[in-house]
């Protein structure tokens, strides 16, 4: 069990310092210099050479990287180059937005899938489980940002129930900042739910082809109770995965849903700051987004072990 | 290695499949569009007609016009183009990249196994939405950098799936055979292994390939797609979006379109799945 979870740990820390690598490399090469983004066409050489000094920007490659990536281990994200704000105030200040709204979204898509995939498995080869899974297919081919229009459309526009986009601020009261993410929460969890009941019906299917469920049977079990209990809890790991994969789509399904919904979130901040160069905001979102991919899935690794009793031997 | 009489059974089998039946059906009437777009469009995609703009289905335009008077149809006949093009190349670079890499990896093992998989580890860390948009934000907007971008997310996925194939057929008899008769691995992987997991690839091929029409949907949607004057359905979506309350089936028919064509391709990989893989046969019957 420890030398299964160390290995993991290592491998976890081990992808996060090539992910960084990768992040710095990448933006190293973006073309236009930040200093003469931030001046302008008219700022003489001295001054951009200035506040290329300043920023560090004419320091070697490595010491720029070791400087970096120093700086995120103690929480120093740097400075914004357009905001002139630290990137840790940035980030803060919309992970408020975007945290909220991907886990709505990552709620919903659970509430939803795990009964509607019990459901159908409890009744396959029915009419019931074809018309349920049938409506599921459909689900999975939807675009998000489409089901958010058509969201817009008719309770915002047609019905007037919530705001066709804008976020008030959390300040502006519990009820009136989350009146404005349900539609993007909808719009993000939904065509989630379609693949997560898919999943969750085909590993409960899997399950209830195995010899001890028929034991279970055989004892005297009801359906329904070798459903809950033995089905259920053996197909978790295919929907734990899974749901670890979607928490990770659904905060980078938040770039496009922010964009819908004109939501100030992490998505739509790393979006400018890709268009106005700022490269030291991309370069934090993405290592905070990447960090949380890594340790989600840890996360579900770990909890492999605690569902099935037979994988904490393993290393 | 598969007899004439094998292929003869899989195709009826084929034939009886309803997901397989629609799916098709639905793909290749996508693939006509796209052919007949090359030639033949209701309306020329460059034409304007501001006084015709902003209309609701007609008989003149079966979709309606969209705030340049252009016709909806016909931009989602050559828009198709751009979404099969993209979604296709990347598909390819994927399973280019990715099955020899798989492959490679299952034959030799060791180092070379653990690096792939540390690699596959790397890839999939970066949510593939997030790596697109930085991608295309780097290299600049298109839809060469949109089809690198998704490409690149291909890699892994069908390293993946050749690698875990490859090492589930390694240990088989005929495999054996082959090496005793003193075939060295890089024969045995062309000859019996790769032909041997050719239904698997075919299978992931289709999903990679609906997948790749949804993020190039996403990335021209936010700007970063292939550019104007080339239709795309997702830029559609975002002319779309400002006109929502005016001409609301300016975001529906292209929306459909995209919807009809995952969908059709979504049910034509099942359909193959559960034709071509008999693990999978087996475990759902």
């Amino acid at each position: 069990m420890l030398n299964y979870i160390s290995k993991r740990v290592l491998i976890g820390i081990l992808t996060l310092l090539a992910a960084s690598i990768v992040v710095f490399i990448m933006l190293e090469i973006v073309p236009g210099d930040p200093a003469r983004l931030m001046l302008g066409m008219n700022a003489t050489e001295d001054a951009v050479q200035a506040l290329q000094q300043q920023m560090g920007l004419d320091q070697p490659l490595l010491t720029r990287y070791f400087s970096w990536i120093g700086g995120l281990l103690v929480g120093d994200f740097g400075k914004s180059y357009t905001y002139s704000v630290p990137v840790l105030n940035l980030i803060t200040e919309r992970i408020a937005v975007s945290l909220p709204l991907a886990l709505i979204s990552l709620f919903l898509s659970t509430i939803i899938a795990i009964p509607v995939g019990l459901f159908s498995a409890a009744r396959r080869g029915t009419l019931a489980d074809s018309g349920t899974m049938g409506i599921a297919q459909i689900g999975v081919a939807i675009p998000n940002f489409w089901f958010a229009l058509l969201l817009v459309y008719v309770f915002a526009v047609t019905l007037r129930l919530v705001p066709a986009g804008g976020f008030p601020g959390w300040n502006a009261g519990l009820w009136a900042g989350f009146k404005s993410l349900i539609l993007p929460s909808i719009a993000l969890g939904l065509p989630q739910a379609a693949i997560l009941a898919r999943v969750t019906r085909s590993a409960l299917l899997d399950v209830l082809g195995e010899d001890y469920i028929r034991t279970a049977r055989a004892k005297g079990l009801s359906r329904r109770k070798v459903l809950y209990r033995h089905a259920l809890r053996n197909a978790l790991i295919p929907i734990l995965t899974i749901l670890g994969l979607q928490f990770a789509f659904l905060l980078a399904g938040t770039i496009i849903i922010e964009n819908v919904f004109y939501l100030p979130g992490l998505g739509r901040l790393v979006f400018q700051a890709i268009t106005q160069r700022d490269l030291i905001v991309v370069e934090g979102v993405v290592m905070l987004l990447v960090a949380t991919v890594i340790l989600v899935n840890l996360l579900v690794d770990l909890s492999y072990a605690l569902v099935d009793p037979r994988l904490r031997g393993r290393s | 290695m598969s007899a004439p009489t094998e292929w003869q059974a899989n195709i009826s089998k084929a034939f009886s499949n309803r997901s397989f039946v629609i799916g098709l059906i639905i793909t290749v009437l996508l693939l006509l569009m796209a052919i007949v777009s090359l030639f033949w469009t209701p309306y020329a995609v460059g034409s304007f007609d501001i006084l015709g703009k902003l209309k609701g289905s007609s008989s003149a335009h079966w979709l309606g016009t969209d705030h340049f008077g252009r016709d909806i149809l016909s931009m989602i006949m050559v828009g198709s183009r751009n979404s099969i093009a993209v979604a296709l190349v990347s598909v390819l670079i994927g399973a280019g990249i990715g099955v020899p890499l798989g492959l490679w990896a299952a034959a030799r093992g060791g180092i070379i196994d653990e690096a792939l998989m540390r690699f596959n580890d790397l890839v999939f860390a970066f949510p593939a939405l997030l790596s697109a948009v930085m991608i295309t934000a780097v290299f600049g907007p298109g839809a060469i950098n949109a089809i690198i971008a998704i490409g690149i997310f291909n890699i892994p996925v069908f390293a993946r799936v050749a690698r875990g194939s490859a090492l589930s057929l390694w240990p088989r008899e005929y495999i054996l055979a082959a090496r005793a008769s003193g075939k060295g691995i890089a024969r045995i992987t062309v000859e019996h292994i790769l032909p041997n997991m050719m239904n698997i690839l075919v299978v992931q091929g289709t999903i990679q390939f609906s997948l790749g029409i949804l993020a190039e949907a996403g990335l021209s949607y936010v700007g970063l797609g292939s550019q104007p004057p080339m239709p795309s359905w997702g830029r559609m979506l975002f002319e779309a979006q400002t006109m929502i309350g005016l001409a609301p089936h300016m975001a529906l028919y292209p929306g459909l379109a995209i919807v009809i064509t995952v969908l059709g391709l979504n049910l034509l990989g099942d359909g193959l799945r559960d034709v071509l893989d008999p693990k999978m046969r087996r475990e759902r019957s």
